[in-house]
Parts: C-alpha cells; sequence; structure tokens
C-alpha cells in the first residue's frame, strides 16, 4: 500500500478499528474534505444507521448533509441519481445488499449508463453502500451475495473489502471515483474476521492484521488487488469473508497457498491474478454467492484464457450452493473448511 | 392442451363468483366516436389560489380543469397569464416549429434516414408553455416526446437531427437511439428508454438544488402511462418529504402505446388526484390551452421557488399521431378519435387567439409556416452532410468504448481492439 500513498502511512498516527469505524471514519473524512458529499439512506440519519456505520454524522454535519429517507430505495437510488447529475456526490446505503433489487433498474438503466448514453454530459459519482454476505443466522434475506448481478453492468464497479484498512482506504477512492461504485461490506466481518469456523470463539478485530488504521485521509486504489499472503503451490482468488476462511483453512492444511483478496471486482487486477497463476500453476477460486453464473465463473474463465499452457490442474471454485440463503442449515450452505477442503485435496493431490 | 385454472374456493352462500375488471376503451377501429361523457368545464370559472397555499387547497383543481381559452378565442378568467402578443406569437412559431420538424422527421425515418422517430403532434402546447413559463436554467428531466422544451429554448435543430441521424457529427457519438436526446447546457437531461426513471432523478436534482441553496428548481415529465411505474410513487414519495422544488407533469394523452389510459388508472379517478394522497399540490389543467399550461406551470414553479413545495399537473391532451414510427393506432383505435378530440389543436387555437386579439392573420400565418419549413429543411440539409444512418459517417470505432467508465479499463481497451481487428478483417482497406 505505500505505493499509493508515498506520504508514507507509517509514520501516519493510526490506531486499531473494526470495520464499522473505519468505514465511519472514512465518511467522516470525506464529508469534511468535500461539501458535495452526502449521505442518505434509511436510519442513516438521526439514528446512525443499523451498524452504526453513520453513528454521529448527521450530528457533525446537518440534516442537509446526512438524512432518513424514505423505505424506498428506488426512490434513494433514483434521487442520487438526480443530485449527481446536480453536481454532488452522494453516498447513498442500502441497508442490506438483500435489498437493492427494487433499486436496480434505477442503478442498471441509470446510473451505469449515464456517462456512455451522453456522451460525458452527465456523471453518476455516486457510491452505493450496502452490508452484504452471510455466515450471521440472516436466512434469505439478510445474507445474500448479489455482486454478479452488478459486474455484469457495463458502467459500475464493484468493491468489496476484507480488512478495517482496505474498507476506509477503498470507501474513500470510492467516493472520490467519477463513477457509480457499489460498495458491499461483508457484515460478518464488520466487528472482527470471520475464519469459518462457526464453532469456535470469535475474535475482535482489535490488534489483528488490517485493523491498524491511519488517522485521516489515505486512499486504497480501484482494480489492484491485495496478496494477502504469498505461496508457490496454489493460488487462491477471493474476496470479502471468504479472504479470511481461506486463510485459515490453508494455513491450517499447511499448503504454500498464494492468496489474493481482489478488493475490486470491476474493475479487476487481472495481473496480479495472472501473474501468480503462472508461478503456481493452479487455481481455486472462493466466494458465497451462489455458484452458476456467479463472478467465479468470470474468474474461472478469465485463468483458463489467460493462463491456460501454466495450469497444472482444472480450476475450481468453492461457492455457496444454487439456493436461496437457508436459516437453519447455514453452515451446511457457507462453503467453510470442509468444501474449500476438499477442493484443495483435490488441487493439491499430484 | 392446457386446461384452465381449476376453482378451488367453496361456494359460500349466494355469493356470486368474483369477476376480474378488464378495462376497455370505448372506441375501436371504425367506431363512430362520441366525446359526450368527456367533462369539458367552461374557461375562466376556476379560482386560482395562491401560490403559497396549503397543499390540499388544491383538490377542487385536481378534479377540475384549468382552461383559459373559450371556445370564441378569448382568454378569461383568473389563470389568463396576460402574455403580452410578442410572446404569444413566439410560442406559436414554436408550437409551429415543433410541429414542422416532427412531420421532417418523421418522413426522414420513413425514407430510410433513421431507425426511429416519435412524433409529440397534438402536445406541443405542454412543452412550449412550460419551456417558456421556466426560467432557462431550471433543469427539465423529460420523458422522450418533450422535444419542444428543447427547441424552446434554443437548440440547434441541427444538433437534433445529427442525433436522429447518428451521423458523425452527432453529439452522442451514435450511441443513443434516435430522439432520446441530451443537451445539458440547455438544462435538458439525458433521455433514458426506462420509463419514469427520470421522475426521482428530477426530485433528487431539485433537493440538491435546495442542499446547496440555490434558486434553480427542477421539473419532469411522464406519460399517464407510465405514471403506473414505481418510480413515480418513489418520486412522489420523496418530494412530499422533503418539500422538494419541482414539478411534476403527468402527460395524459390517453394512450401508452395501444393501451388507453384505462389502464394506468383513469377509469377510477384523474392523475392530477393522486397528488393529494401525497400531499402535494395539484392542477389538472387543459393540455391543448397553451394559457392554460403556462399558468399552471408558472403557479407551480413560483410555489416551488418560494420553498412552499412541490406540484403535480395533469395535461390533459391527445396524442394525435401513433407511438412512434414503429406503431400504427389504427390497429387499435378509431381514426375518429383524433379528429373529433374536443379540446381541438393546440396551435390553432392559440392562432385563432391571436387572430381575435388582432395580432396576427391567416396570411402571416401560412407566411410563417412555409419560413418554418424551409428553415426545417436547411438544418436538414446541413446535418444530411455529416451522414444518415447505416452510410458510414459515423464516429470512430473506438469510440464505441469510451465513456462506459471514466477511464478505459484493461478488458474494455482487450475489447476495442479486437473491433478494431474485426473491422480490418472485413475491409482491409479502411483507415479510420
Amino acid at each position: 500500500m505505500i505505493e499509493e500513498n508515498p506520504v508514507s502511512l507509517h509514520d501516519a498516527p493510526s490506531r486499531s478499528m473494526n470495520m464499522i469505524e473505519a468505514i465511519n471514519d472514512a465518511l467522516d473524512i470525506m464529508m469534511a474534505r468535500d461539501p458535495d458529499v452526502v449521505i442518505m439512506g434509511e436510519d442513516v440519519g438521526y439514528f446512525g444507521g443499523v451498524f452504526r456505520a453513520t453513528a454521529g454524522l448527521q450530528k457533525k454535519f446537518g440534516k442537509n448533509r446526512v438524512f432518513d429517507t424514505p423505505i424506498n430505495e428506488c426512490g434513494i437510488i433514483g434521487a442520487a441519481v438526480g443530485m449527481a447529475a446536480y453536481g454532488l456526490r452522494p453516498v447513498p446505503e442500502i441497508q442490506f445488499a438483500d435489498y437493492i433489487y427494487p433499486g436496480l433498474d434505477q442503478l442498471v438503466s441509470e446510473a451505469a449508463r449515464l456517462r456512455y448514453r451522453s456522451a460525458g454530459e452527465f456523471v453518476a459519482p455516486i457510491t452505493v453502500r450496502s452490508p452484504f454476505g452471510g455466515g450471521i443466522f440472516g436466512g434469505q434475506t439478510h445474507s445474500q451475495s448479489p455482486e454478479a448481478l452488478f459486474t455484469h453492468v457495463a458502467g459500475l464497479k464493484t468493491v468489496i473489502p476484507a480488512t478495517p484498512y482496505d474498507a476506509k482506504g477503498l470507501l474513500i477512492a470510492a467516493i472520490e471515483d467519477n463513477d457509480p461504485v457499489i460498495f458491499f461490506e461483508p457484515k460478518r466481518i464488520y466487528n472482527g474476521p470471520f475464519d469459518g469456523y462457526y464453532d469456535r470463539p470469535s475474535r475482535p478485530w482489535k490488534g489483528l492484521p488490517g485493523s491498524q488504521v491511519p488517522e485521516g485521509y489515505y486512499k486504497v486504489p480501484l482494480g489492484k488487488a491485495r496478496v494477502v499472503r504469498e505461496g508457490a503451490a496454489l493460488t487462491v482468488v477471493t474476496y470479502g469473508t471468504m479472504v479470511h476462511v481461506a486463510e485459515a483453512v490453508l494455513a491450517e492444511k499447511g499448503v504454500d497457498a498464494e492468496i489474493i483478496d481482489l478488493r475490486s471486482l470491476v474493475p479487476l487486477d487481472i495481473d496480479t491474478v495472472e501473474k501468480s497463476v503462472e508461478k503456481t500453476g493452479k487455481c481455486l477460486v472462493i466466494h458465497e454467492a451462489t455458484r452458476t453464473s456467479g463472478f467465479g465463473s468470470e474468474l474461472v474463465t478469465l485463468v483458463q484464457e489467460r493462463c491456460f499452457y501454466h495450469l497444472e490442474a482444472p480450476v475450481e471454485r468453492v461457492t455457496g450452493f444454487d439456493t436461496p440463503y437457508p436459516h437453519s442449515l447455514e453452515w451446511a450452505y457457507f462453503p467453510g473448511p470442509v468444501r474449500i477442503g476438499e477442493a484443495v485435496d483435490r488441487l493439491m493431490k499430484d | 392442451m392446457a386446461e384452465g385454472p381449476v376453482r378451488t374456493g367453496k361456494p359460500r352462500g349466494n355469493l356470486p363468483p368474483l369477476d376480474l375488471y378488464v378495462p376497455e376503451p370505448r372506441y375501436r377501429p371504425g367506431d363512430t366516436v362520441d366525446y359526450s361523457h368527456l367533462q369539458i368545464p367552461e374557461p375562466g370559472l376556476l379560482a386560482r389560489p395562491d401560490e403559497a397555499c396549503e397543499a390540499s387547497e388544491t383538490w377542487p383543481l385536481t378534479l377540475d380543469m384549468v382552461r383559459v381559452l373559450g371556445d370564441d378565442d378569448r382568454a378569461v378568467g383568473p389563470w389568463n397569464p396576460h402574455l403580452d402578443p410578442e410572446t404569444l406569437r413566439r410560442m406559436l412559431a414554436t408550437m409551429a416549429l415543433t410541429r414542422a420538424f416532427d412531420d421532417r422527421m418523421y418522413r426522414g425515418q420513413r425514407q430510410g434516414k433513421t431507425s426511429f422517430y416519435m412524433k409529440s403532434t397534438g402536445e406541443e402546447a405542454i412543452s412550449i408553455a412550460c419551456a417558456h413559463a421556466l426560467a432557462a436554467d431550471d433543469m427539465v428531466f423529460p420523458s422522450y416526446r418533450q422535444q419542444g422544451i428543447l427547441i424552446a429554448r434554443g437548440y440547434p435543430l441541427e444538433e437534433m437531427i445529427n442525433q436522429i441521424y447518428s451521423n458523425r457529427a452527432d453529439r452522442l457519438k451514435g450511441r443513443q437511439l434516435p430522439i432520446m436526446y441530451s443537451a445539458k447546457d440547455y438544462g435538458f437531461f439525458t433521455i433514458s428508454g426506462n420509463l419514469a426513471t427520470q421522475f426521482p432523478q428530477a426530485v433528487g436534482w431539485a433537493m440538491a438544488s435546495a442542499i446547496k441553496g440555490d434558486t434553480r428548481i427542477a421539473t419532469s415529465f411522464v406519460g399517464e402511462g407510465s405514471s403506473a411505474e414505481g418510480d413515480f410513487h418513489a418520486a412522489m414519495t420523496f418530494a412530499a418529504v422533503y418539500n422538494a422544488p419541482v414539478v411534476l407533469n403527468v402527460v395524459n394523452n390517453q394512450w401508452a402505446i395501444s393501451s388507453f389510459s384505462g389502464f394506468a388508472g383513469a377509469e377510477r379517478t384523474t392523475f392530477a388526484a393522486r397528488a393529494a394522497g401525497y400531499g402535494i399540490a395539484g392542477l389538472r389543467v387543459d393540455g391543448n390551452d397553451i394559457l392554460a399550461v403556462y399558468a399552471a406551470m408558472e403557479w407551480a414553479a413560483n410555489r416551488a421557488r418560494a420553498n412552499k413545495g412541490p406540484t403535480l399537473i395533469e395535461h390533459f391532451t391527445y396524442r394525435a399521431e401513433g407511438h412512434s414510427t414503429s406503431d400504427d393506432p389504427n390497429a387499435y383505435r378509431s381514426a375518429r378519435e383524433a379528429e373529433d378530440w374536443p379540446l381541438g389543436d393546440p396551435i390553432m387555437r392559440l392562432k385563432k387567439h391571436l387572430i381575435a386579439l388582432g395580432e396576427w392573420s391567416e396570411e402571416q400565418h401560412e407566411a410563417m409556416d412555409r419560413d418554418l419549413a424551409e428553415q426545417v429543411k436547411v438544418a436538414t440539409k446541413e446535418a444530411e452532410k455529416n451522414g444518415i444512418l447505416g452510410h458510414g459517417l459515423h464516429h470512430p470505432f473506438h469510440t464505441m468504448f469510451e465513456d462506459v467508465f471514466e477511464e478505459l479499463p484493461w478488458h474494455l481497451q482487450e475489447q476495442a481492439e479486437q473491433a478494431i481487428r474485426e473491422r480490418q478483417t472485413k475491409w482491409p482497406e479502411w483507415k479510420e
């Protein structure tokens, strides 16, 4: 990350934050830096958000800059597009990614195409924040990972952080970006990383790698992956909560894997993936979302097209099953250590 | 063969079986048209409430109809905007120019110069009156049938035709279907094919203007058909909640392609009446009476500008032509409908008003029509120098990949190279 922020983040004062605090900090900084940044969404104002991500911001910046909205996702995104056309830089929140669908027409048909269809006359520099992903007994409508619906749309960027450090840096970059960004926050790791071993006690972020967040302004650029762990035996490509699950499982297995946290799905850091697979010859793609036509399919195809002669085994993908997200059978659904472990075993057997 | 659905409910006493009501328009092809059921009030009778009034005070106006021009071609009543003859003549000329433009572009489509066109015949008063009642820097979020606003604001016809022909001078680089204009410098938001999406966007723009303490307001238009979209409800709710400085317009031209307005709820109440449920001021106007439309828009704009909140205006009019060049209205409605429309033709009504005032004549009108036709012809010829659709004079291939994002990402760069390769394979001599 040093190259993105040459003014030496090492020297900047920093403190350990969880992901919510990091997101809140990013919003606070951007609100202060840019008077055109406005925050809107259900319960984000006075109350500070159902996950506390916007806590304190209305009090600090006023109701004209941070405000509650009617329960209408079409209206939230539609109004944000109009505000962006005026010249503001709205950061709308959709309370759960599972509820983004009423706003889908505004995102797909409008926000994503504004620049293109007006030949640059109108743009939609909006950042749609939305908690996403499972692992919290959220059932069908508080657990979904709909990122593939957005990566399929020309004109949208899709960003998913896996640590508090990245959450702050990526969110600042997303807000400053002049394209519409879907910013999915893995709510399972808001308070601490989750390694997939749901039967073990969970840890808070405090003191863990990735939770040390510099004070003040810095950016983690969109379109650049993070190599979580260097390795030579296998490339694991993943993002969000699954970064931590992959890390734990591969450590447990003792495989010398190179783990890549994509951070941005669009734009995608294909170079980092390509270079890694050329080195390791094997690739495993992991995501929580359902399998068929999931973003993993795109990753598998890209690796197959670009690294074919380096591959020593079929590219594998470990994903959620092609069912709606269940409540009681959550851990049978979740792509946890057993499912990942089997795939790793298959890939490593020769 | 599929069986029909099986009734599974138990009979309850003497209750009749439930019956689904599917609306049906009064007249179909070949039918004689009788408009005696239409409640067309006398002009000049409706009171004009204060612009700062409570929204609820407008309730009677949402069920009635603001009309200024009477059958005797005189302007009467409290809604008479008392426009000077010069302004009236300018509005008349702009309506006539819009119609002349529509006629020529329609022919252009039939001659194969472009793929598609949509006329606004019979609805010119709505666009042109609104454009005149607004400030030039108020933001318009139009549907696809407000070309009159662009023309009234002085956007060059040639630019419009370049867009319609998707030629090399098209400001939108041939990316958009004809008539989906975008003109930021004329306060005209990029038109989308997706219906009603611009309604909540206009509200958002107005909210932004209020957030910034600006004095500009926004306005948006949907047809009565699109008012059935969820975005309409979103826009009305947001507009009401934030008291947004916006004027929301429903152009009730009776038809949404082949569906009559009954499929948007017109058989139960007026479209303006919906305002009341949201706590928004509402007005229903004779959309073919340009003075009434001007007065209503001026009222609503003043209200918005004074921080008194949004207004919903229903413009009661008739879509005199087919929905688009891809549509044949003779397949679903009586040809007499447009001809017998009791509210007449907006251009003819203003023309007769000006003549009654002694400010216009048949001779002047004929001369104006000839001038306007010539003006459109000249613009068309100029635009055709930049090419017509499918005749090679388009923007370079690479532009297809630009503006998806601010910067070209690697995957689009690769695809752009592929497109250029394909082109060179097909035409080895080709140079861009």
